[in-house]
């Protein structure tokens, strides 16, 4: 059997997680790897919720938020990316891949953006392969 | 200002100091006749038509009434004999001077002469002035004056040369050519400069109108405004005239646009639409033939308070024999907008029914699907198929003109191509009606941020949710209606705006308002009194408390976004139906 990634998916609450009703109302084809976990802000996903996530078994972690400017809270979006980059930095240590974890912008009318997005991590964690946690798996 | 009594044609009347006796006369009603006297313009005593007697002192006098001021106890007598021969004499001398001048000849007849004794000769102007004092007294700008003396005074252009060797002082304004009583002053005689018309905006620019308006005939209030750009008092600093003539002396120069602050619970978007500029499909020809116009301008044209009278009339003024109205310009277009623009269908089809009802033209519709979509409407088409409309289907590829061929009538040919079978057709039409789409306000992206909702990719701003909650946005209180949200018609606009009213009404009647339930709490034993928190949040809910060196968060102003708890470096902070143990758990069952 080829190899299905598990992704989780931080969404927030005002942009991303309508986007992907958006997409889902729409009757647009997304890969099922995506695990959703509604946010209110991107700017609440921490990063040891993101580590954990990795920690737990997912392949890829895919944290989506409001374009820059059209955050709901004004700028927890800005937080999120500055949290995500220092991330991916430390996650680089650690030798994952990153292309594992992905910040990126969808609005609520942005449900062929959403497909597009998930359809693009679930390849490219799926070119990956699982992730190796050291013997954990 | 005291009062002066003085008595014309036997009435006691009681006028102002500072007033002439033409003025004083006008104040009651007694008529002078006049040519060379302008209300706004200083009197001149030019064409002496308004010579009256006077008894001041004892002794009597012929004055002209435009200039002389008036004094206590005079006596006027604005119709005596002697006021009527010279009158008399006045006018034919005038006739001689101009015996085709329509005002001259009409005074001529008012105090009976006949023939002139004089040589005729065949001249226009009268040499009232009233030209050269405008341009000098109240367009600043003394572009032209009387030259020579005696039987060569007459009005010029300095050293009339400017014509020639481009030192126009001229504002092309025209107000010399609309004070002449005598139709002399031509506009073209004096410069070289064309007029500019100002565009009527009301009438699609079918119309030219004054820099002083009433905006539209139902406009609220329904007063005149000044055009600041187009106003010559606010080019030239001069003229005014306007104050001259309004009574109440409602003219304020002074006015100020005002920025007022407001503070109010619930703003209801309804910031309009605008409609797509056909000129960028170039090959429709839009700007480029007289007679294809847009559906608003057409609105104007057939409209009985339109440039025409609701006539519907070519650029020409001639009545069309064909006419044709295209569809979806601008939408249901991969080059322009994709979506569809709702009310075209319906204005299209209401405009074929009133050309069939004022004219006897023939209507091609040229349409790629008719979209009858609400109550009645499809009964509507019905009926106009019936009205010997021709329904063309089709996209049209181009518009091109006839013109050229002399003596015949200009006509417009419509190269239409059948999207089932790529066969084209040609429409030919005197006018061609292009039904533009609606598309988003220039500044819609600029209202969207300062309200923080979003906008569609095709601009038109976001609803919460397009079935369950069509008029509210993610914003709370901020509502949007119209077709700001979308393209819509005038019903469907009606019930959006009606909806958001009465949400707003539930808002005020509760009197309060829910708040977030998902607040961030401090847990004061876990806080460190870091402060990482504090410069974070964006709606300064947390506060640090000094005595008990921890933070505290205000949860009226918190919203719950979770920014905090995500940074809190000793996990004090947890947010609502959002902690991280939820998230974890969440996490454990998706991952199992």
């Amino acid at each position: 059997m080829s190899f299905e990634p598990k992704i989780v998916g931080f969404m927030c609450n005002w942009c991303a997680y309508r986007g992907a009703d958006l997409a889902g109302t729409s009757r647009m084809k997304c890969a099922p790897n995506v695990r959703t976990v509604r946010v209110m802000c991107s700017g609440r996903v921490d990063p040891q919720l993101v580590v954990k996530a990795l920690q737990l078994g997912a392949d890829g972690v895919l944290i989506l938020g409001c374009h820059p400017g059209d955050c709901h809270y004004a700028e927890g979006n800005y937080k999120a990316a500055r949290r995500i980059a220092l991330l991916k930095k430390m996650l680089a240590q650690f030798g994952i891949e990153d292309e594992r974890v992905r910040l990126d912008w969808v609005s609520a009318s942005e449900g062929d953006r959403f497909k597009k997005i998930v359809n693009e991590i679930t390849e490219q964690v799926r070119v990956l392969g699982p992730l190796s946690r050291n013997g954990a798996d | 200002m005291s009062e002066i009594p003085i008595e014309i044609d036997g009435r006691e009347v009681k006028a102002e100091e500072g007033m002439t006796i033409l003025e004083a006369a006008k104040s009651v009603g007694i008529d002078i006749p006049t040519l060379c006297y302008h209300p706004a313009l200083s009197p001149f005593g030019a064409c002496r038509l308004c010579s009256v007697e006077i008894i001041s002192r004892g002794r009597s006098r012929i004055v002209t009434s435009c200039n002389y001021p008036v004094e206590d106890g005079l006596i006027v007598n604005t119709k005596s004999p002697d006021v009527i021969t010279i009158r008399r004499m006045l006018t034919e001398l005038m006739l001689a001077r101009c015996p085709n001048v329509k005002v001259i000849q009409d005074l001529a007849r008012e105090y009976g002469v006949e023939k002139p004794r004089f040589k005729l000769a065949d001249e226009k102007c009268i040499l009232c002035g009233l030209c050269a004092r405008i341009c000098e007294e109240r367009i600043g700008v003394s572009a032209i004056n009387f030259v020579g003396r005696g039987v060569d005074r007459k009005v010029e252009t300095p050293f009339q040369v400017t014509l020639d060797i481009d030192l126009d002082m001229c504002l092309a304004c025209g107000a010399c050519a609309f004070v002449c009583p005598t139709g002399a002053i031509k506009l073209e005689d004096i410069t070289k400069k064309k007029p500019i018309p100002i565009l009527s905006e009301f009438d699609m620019g079918l119309k030219a109108r004054a820099p002083v308006y009433i905006p539209f005939p139902q406009a609220v209030p329904n007063v005149p405004v000044i055009d600041r750009e187009k106003c010559a008092h606010f080019t030239t600093d001069k003229c005014k005239i306007c104050e001259e003539f309004c009574t109440p002396k409602a003219i304020n120069f002074e006015q100020e646009d005002e920025t007022i602050e407001v503070e109010v619970g619930s703003i209801i978007l309804a910031t309009g639409y605008d409609t797509f500029d056909p000129s960028v499909i170039t090959q429709y020809g839009y700007g480029k033939f007289d007679n294809v116009i847009t559906g608003l301008q057409f609105e104007r044209l057939c409209n009985a308070t339109g440039p025409t009278g609701g006539n519907i009339r070519l650029k020409d003024g001639s009545v069309p024999k064909s006419m044709a109205l295209v569809h979806c310009v601008g939408s249901r277009d991969k080059n322009y907008h994709e979506y569809c623009s709702r009310v075209c269908c319906m204005y299209a089809l209401k405009h074929s029914h009133l050309i069939k009802e004022k004219t006897s033209a023939e209507v091609h519709q040229i349409f790629t699907d008719i979209r009858c979509f609400g109550k009645d409407y499809e009964d509507f088409y019905q009926r106009l198929v019936h009205e010997e409309i021709n329904f063309v289907r089709g996209k049209v590829q181009h518009i091109t003109s006839t013109n050229g061929k002399e003596g015949t009538q200009e006509r417009l040919i419509i190269s239409v191509e059948d999207p089932d079978n790529g066969k084209a057709t040609q429409v030919v039409a005197d006018m061609v009606v292009l039904c533009t789409a609606i598309e988003t306000q220039q500044d819609a992206g600029k209202v969207a941020q300062t309200f923080s909702i979003s906008q569609k990719a095709d601009g038109f701003f976001l609803e919460r949710h397009p079935k369950l909650d069509p008029v509210a946005t993610m914003t709370d209180g901020v509502y949007v209606v119209g077709c700001c949200q979308g393209p819509k018609d005038i019903p469907d606009t009606v019930s959006q705006a009606s909806a958001a009213a009465a949400q707003v009404l539930a808002l005020i009647t509760k009197g309060k308002v829910e708040l977030e339930a998902g607040t961030a709490v401090i847990d004061e034993a876990l806080c460190s009194g870091c402060q990482t928190c504090n410069t974070l949040c964006p709606y300064t809910a947390i506060t640090f408390d000094e005595e008990k060196k921890v933070s505290n968060i205000n949860e009226a102003l918190c919203k719950g976004c979770g920014v905090c708890v995500a940074a809190c470096p000793s996990g004090a902070i947890s947010g609502r139906h959002f902690t991280t143990e939820q998230l974890v758990a969440e996490l454990e069952g998706m991952l199992a």
